[in-house]
C-alpha cells in the first residue's frame, strides 16, 4: 500500500472546513507518532480554537485545555510522568493572545515538550475576527477596514520572539501551501518530538496555515495569500537549534 | 507508636500532610499570607520520589499545571489566597467539568480588589456558590486549628479521589500563621486506580480524553445531571458539624473556621454567666450540614451567625433552619477578627430579648 | 490553668522566636498552646508582635487581647500594650529600650535592662531570651528543666553552641534581682 490513515489518526470525519491545513498538519502529526512508535506514550493537549475537538482525531490519550493554557496544562502532565511524550496543539489566539503568558514561560523554563503551533492571523472557531497574528492591512470581522497597526498594534511574529529565550531547543517556521513545504513540515515536526525524546527542552513549529473560510477565499486563493502575504510577513526557517550542542541544558 | 506533636504553622503543616497524603505535584505563586506552602513544598518536593514543586508564571498557569498533573492521574495541589484564587476559577471550572480530583487551599485574605493581607472570610461565596463559570461545587473544608489543617489536607485528598470532584481546605491568614501542637496523621499508602487518566494508552485500551467541551446541548446536560446524582451522594455522605454545648442552647453562635474558635471562647464565658449558649460549627461548607443546624431547632430559640465577612453564610444558616427561628449576623471584615468580648456581648443583648419574650 | 501571653518590641529582636520558645516549652510540657504572630509588611523593622497561650483546655481565640503575662522590649510596644494587662498580671519591661514608666498598681511590673545585660555579657540579640529567664523565675509557668530540654530540642544540632548561649541568658534573667 501506498498510502494509507496513519494510525494514530482517529478514522472519524473531522470539523474543519474545505481547504483547511489542519487536516494536512494533523496527519503530519500522527505520521510523526507512527514512525516514532510513540502513540501509547503520548499525551497531547488541544485548548480553544479550531484545534478544540481534535481529542476526536488524534488516537493518543488528550486532554482539552481552557484558552491559552496549553503549555500549562502540558507541563504539569510532563512534570508529573517525564517519561511520557506531551505536545500540544494551538492557534495563534490562543498561543500568541489569551495564552502568551503560558508561552513564554514554558519556553524559558526549557518545558521537554513539543508544541504545534497554526498560525492562520486569524481567529477561526469564533468567525473571524483580528488575530495577534492578523497582518496590517487585513479585513477581520473585528478590524472591518484592514488592521492599522497605529490603531491595533502589530502582528506578533512568535518564532523570533521564542528563539531569544534560552529555554528554547528549537523553533522553525513551515508552511503547507505546496508538496515541497508539507516535507518540510513534517521533517520539522519529526524534529520536534525527536528533540522531546533525546531530552533537548522545549520545541515550538510554527505553521503558516490558510482558512479559507474566514478570509472569505477559495481553497487555491488561500494558498496563494500564504505564499504572497505571509510567508513574506513570517519568513520560513529555523530561528533556533539548540539540538548539536546539546539541549537548551547542554547536557544531552 | 503515635507520632510525637510538633510545633508548626498552619501553612506548613498543610503542605507536609499533603505530602504524606501522596500529594506528589505542587504549583503555586507567591501571595500573602500563604506562601509558606509554596516554601515548604520548595523544600521538601525535591526529596521525594517523584515530587515535583513549580513556581508557576500565574495563578493561572498553576491551576492549569494542577489540571494537566491531575488528569495524568497524580495527587496534586495549589495554594493561593483571596485574590488568585480568583484567578484560578477558569481552572477549577475546567477540572470540575472534567471530573478530575485535586486540591486548592485558600487562605483567605481581606476583599475585594487588593483588600488586606490580614485574616478574612469573605470567600465563602466563592468557595460555595462560584468557583467559577458553569454548573459545578468543590468539597469545601474549613479547618479551625493547626491539627485541622493538615488532618483536613488528608481528607480532602482523598474525598476529591473518591467522588472525582475537585476539593478545597478554606482556611484564613489565622491559621496559616499560627502555631499550634500537631500530630500528623496515620495515612493509608493505597490511593485508587485511576483508569481515565490521559497518561498514554500503551497500545492497550482505546484512548482517554480529559474534556469538558459537549457541542450536543443535550450531552451537555446529561453530563450535568450525572454530576449532580453524584453530588446528592456527596451530600448525603460528607455534610460534617461539630458542635459544643448545644444540647440545651437557647442560642446557637455559630461560624466557620478561625471564627469558630472566638465563638468558642464566647460560649464559655456565656456559660458562666448562666446563659445556655452553644456552638455550632459547619466543618465543611459544601455539602453544608443542613441537618446539624436542624438538630439544634429543639431548644433553640434564636442563632447568631459570626463571620469575619458581611455575613456571606447567613443564608445557608436560614435556609437549613428553614427560617424557623430568627438569624442575626455579627462580623469584622478588612482583617479584623472579632473578639471574644464583642461576641459574648451579642449573646447578651440576646439573652436579654429572649428573657423579656421578645425573642 | 490558662496564660495569655503578649511579646511586643522591634522586628529583630527575637519576638517571635521568644514566642515559640514558650510555645514549643509548654508542648513539651504536655499542654495546649497557640502561637499568633503579626505579619505583613510591618515585620521588617517597624513593630512586631506575637501571641502565645498555653492551657489545659483546648484554646479557643489565639489572639491574645489582654494579656495575663506582658513581655514588652521597646518603648512603642511599652505605651501601646502596658494598660492592655489583665488586673493582677504582670509586665516585663526591657528597660534598656523603654523609658516611660507605669503607674498602674494592680500589675507587677518587673524591670531588667535586657538588652544591656545581653550585650555586656557577648549575648548580643540574646535579650528576648534574658527577658524569658526573669519570667520563669517570677511567674512559674514553665520549669528550668522545662526551657532547658526545649531549648536542646529547638538548636539544630550544628550550632551545639547556641545551646549554651540561651541557657546563660536563661540563667542571667532567672538570677535578676
Amino acid at each position: 500500500m501506498i498510502l494509507e490513515r496513519p494510525k494514530s489518526l482517529a478514522d472519524v470525519s473531522t470539523h474543519f472546513c474545505p481547504g483547511c491545513s489542519h487536516g494536512i498538519v494533523h496527519r503530519l502529526v500522527s505520521e510523526v507518532m507512527d514512525e516514532l512508535q510513540i502513540e501509547g506514550r503520548t499525551v497531547g493537549i488541544c485548548p480553544v480554537g479550531c484545534a478544540v475537538t481534535s481529542y476526536n482525531y488524534f488516537t493518543c490519550d488528550m486532554i482539552e485545555a481552557a484558552h491559552g493554557r496549553a503549555p500549562a496544562v502540558a507541563t504539569g502532565v510532563k512534570r508529573a510522568n517525564p517519561d511520557k511524550v506531551v505536545f500540544t496543539y494551538q492557534g495563534d489566539g490562543d498561543l500568541a493572545a489569551i495564552g502568551t503568558a503560558e508561552t513564554v514561560h514554558s519556553a524559558t523554563r526549557g518545558e521537554n515538550i513539543t508544541v504545534i503551533f497554526i498560525n492562520n492571523t486569524i481567529y477561526g472557531m469564533t468567525g473571524g475576527q483580528m488575530a495577534p497574528t492578523t497582518l496590517p492591512g487585513q479585513v477581520t470581522q473585528t478590524t472591518p477596514y484592514g488592521r492599522d497597526p497605529r490603531y491595533a498594534g502589530f502582528p506578533v511574529r512568535i518564532c523570533e520572539m521564542v528563539s531569544t529565550l534560552s529555554g528554547c531547543a528549537y523553533a522553525e517556521r513551515v508552511a503547507v501551501d505546496s508538496p515541497a513545504h508539507v516535507k518540510a513540515a513534517k521533517k520539522a515536526i519529526m524534529k520536534g518530538f525527536r528533540n522531546q525524546l533525546d531530552g533537548m527542552g522545549f520545541s515550538i513549529i510554527e505553521i503558516l496555515s490558510t482558512c479559507p473560510t474566514n478570509w472569505g477565499m477559495t481553497p487555491s486563493q488561500a494558498i496563494e495569500r500564504v505564499r504572497n502575504e505571509m510567508i513574506p510577513y513570517y519568513p520560513l526557517g529555523v530561528y533556533k537549534d539548540m539540538t548539536d550542542k546539546g539541549g537548551v541544558f547542554g547536557d544531552k | 507508636m503515635a507520632e510525637e506533636r510538633v510545633l508548626m504553622k498552619g501553612n506548613e503543616a498543610l503542605a507536609e500532610a499533603a505530602i504524606r497524603a501522596g500529594c506528589r505535584c505542587y504549583f503555586g505563586y507567591p501571595i500573602t499570607p500563604q506562601t509558606e506552602i509554596a516554601a515548604y513544598m520548595s523544600k521538601r518536593m525535591p526529596k521525594i520520589e517523584g515530587g515535583v514543586f513549580l513556581q508557576a508564571e500565574s495563578e493561572i498557569a498553576a491551576i492549569n499545571m494542577v489540571y494537566g498533573a491531575a488528569a495524568s492521574g497524580v495527587r496534586a495541589m495549589t495554594s493561593s489566597s483571596s485574590p488568585g484564587v480568583s484567578l484560578k476559577s477558569e481552572g477549577i471550572s475546567y477540572i470540575a467539568g472534567c471530573d478530575l480530583p485535586c486540591v486548592i487551599v485558600n487562605v483567605q485574605r481581606g476583599g475585594p480588589g487588593l483588600g488586606g493581607i490580614q485574616p478574612s472570610q469573605s470567600d465563602y461565596y466563592m468557595a460555595t456558590k462560584a468557583g467559577g463559570h458553569g454548573d459545578f461545587h468543590l468539597l469545601v473544608f474549613a479547618p479551625a486549628s493547626v491539627q485541622d489543617m493538615a488532618d483536613f489536607a488528608v481528607w480532602a485528598f482523598e474525598s476529591a479521589d473518591k467522588y472525582r470532584m475537585p476539593a478545597m481546605i478554606l482556611s484564613d491568614g489565622l491559621l496559616g500563621q499560627m502555631m499550634e501542637p500537631v500530630v500528623f496523621p496515620e495515612i493509608s499508602s493505597a490511593q485508587p486506580e485511576k483508569p481515565w487518566a490521559a497518561v498514554g494508552h500503551n497500545n492497550a485500551r482505546p484512548h482517554n480524553i480529559i474534556n469538558s467541551l459537549y457541542l450536543q446541548p443535550d450531552e451537555l446536560e446529561a453530563s450535568n445531571i450525572q454530576r449532580f446524582e453524584r453530588y446528592e451522594v456527596v451530600k448525603r455522605e460528607m455534610a460534617s458539624a461539630q458542635t459544643y454545648l448545644t444540647e440545651d442552647a437557647e442560642i446557637i453562635v455559630t461560624g466557620y473556621g478561625a471564627t469558630s474558635r472566638i465563638i468558642r471562647s464566647a460560649v464559655n464565658a456565656a456559660r458562666k454567666e448562666g446563659i445556655k449558649a452553644g456552638m455550632l460549627r459547619p466543618v465543611t461548607l459544601w455539602p453544608f450540614p443542613e441537618q446539624a443546624y436542624k438538630d439544634t431547632l429543639s431548644t433553640a430559640k434564636v442563632y447568631l451567625d459570626v463571620e469575619m465577612s458581611m455575613g456571606q453564610m447567613v443564608n445557608d444558616v436560614k435556609l437549613a433552619i428553614e427560617c424557623k427561628r430568627p438569624v442575626h449576623f455579627f462580623g469584622h471584615t478588612g482583617g479584623i477578627i472579632p473578639t471574644p468580648a464583642e461576641v459574648l456581648a451579642q449573646i447578651k443583648a440576646l439573652d436579654e430579648k429572649i428573657r423579656k419574650g421578645d425573642i | 490553668m490558662t496564660s495569655e501571653i503578649q511579646l511586643a518590641g522591634f522586628g529583630g529582636q527575637g519576638i517571635l522566636f521568644a514566642g515559640k520558645v514558650l510555645a514549643y516549652c509548654g508542648m513539651l510540657d504536655g499542654r495546649e498552646v497557640s502561637w499568633l504572630p503579626s505579619y505583613g509588611p510591618e515585620m521588617r523593622g517597624g513593630t512586631c508582635n506575637c501571641s502565645v497561650t498555653l492551657s489545659d483546655e483546648p484554646i479557643g481565640s489565639p489572639t491574645v487581647y489582654n494579656p495575663d503575662i506582658l513581655i514588652v522590649m521597646n518603648e512603642p510596644s511599652f505605651v501601646k500594650y502596658i494598660n492592655e494587662v489583665k488586673p493582677g498580671g504582670c509586665a516585663f519591661v526591657n528597660t534598656t529600650l523603654v523609658d516611660s514608666v507605669s503607674d498602674r498598681k494592680d500589675i507587677d511590673i518587673y524591670n531588667i535592662p535586657a538588652t544591656a545585660m545581653a550585650e555586656e555579657n557577648g549575648l548580643t540579640g540574646g535579650a528576648n531570651i534574658v527577658m524569658i529567664g526573669m519570667l520563669i523565675k517570677k511567674t512559674g509557668i514553665i520549669s528550668m528543666d522545662g526551657i532547658e530540654s526545649t531549648i536542646r530540642k529547638m538548636v539544630p544540632p550544628k550550632k551545639a553552641q547556641l545551646i549554651e548561649n540561651n541557657m546563660k541568658a536563661i540563667r542571667m534573667g532567672y538570677d535578676f534581682e
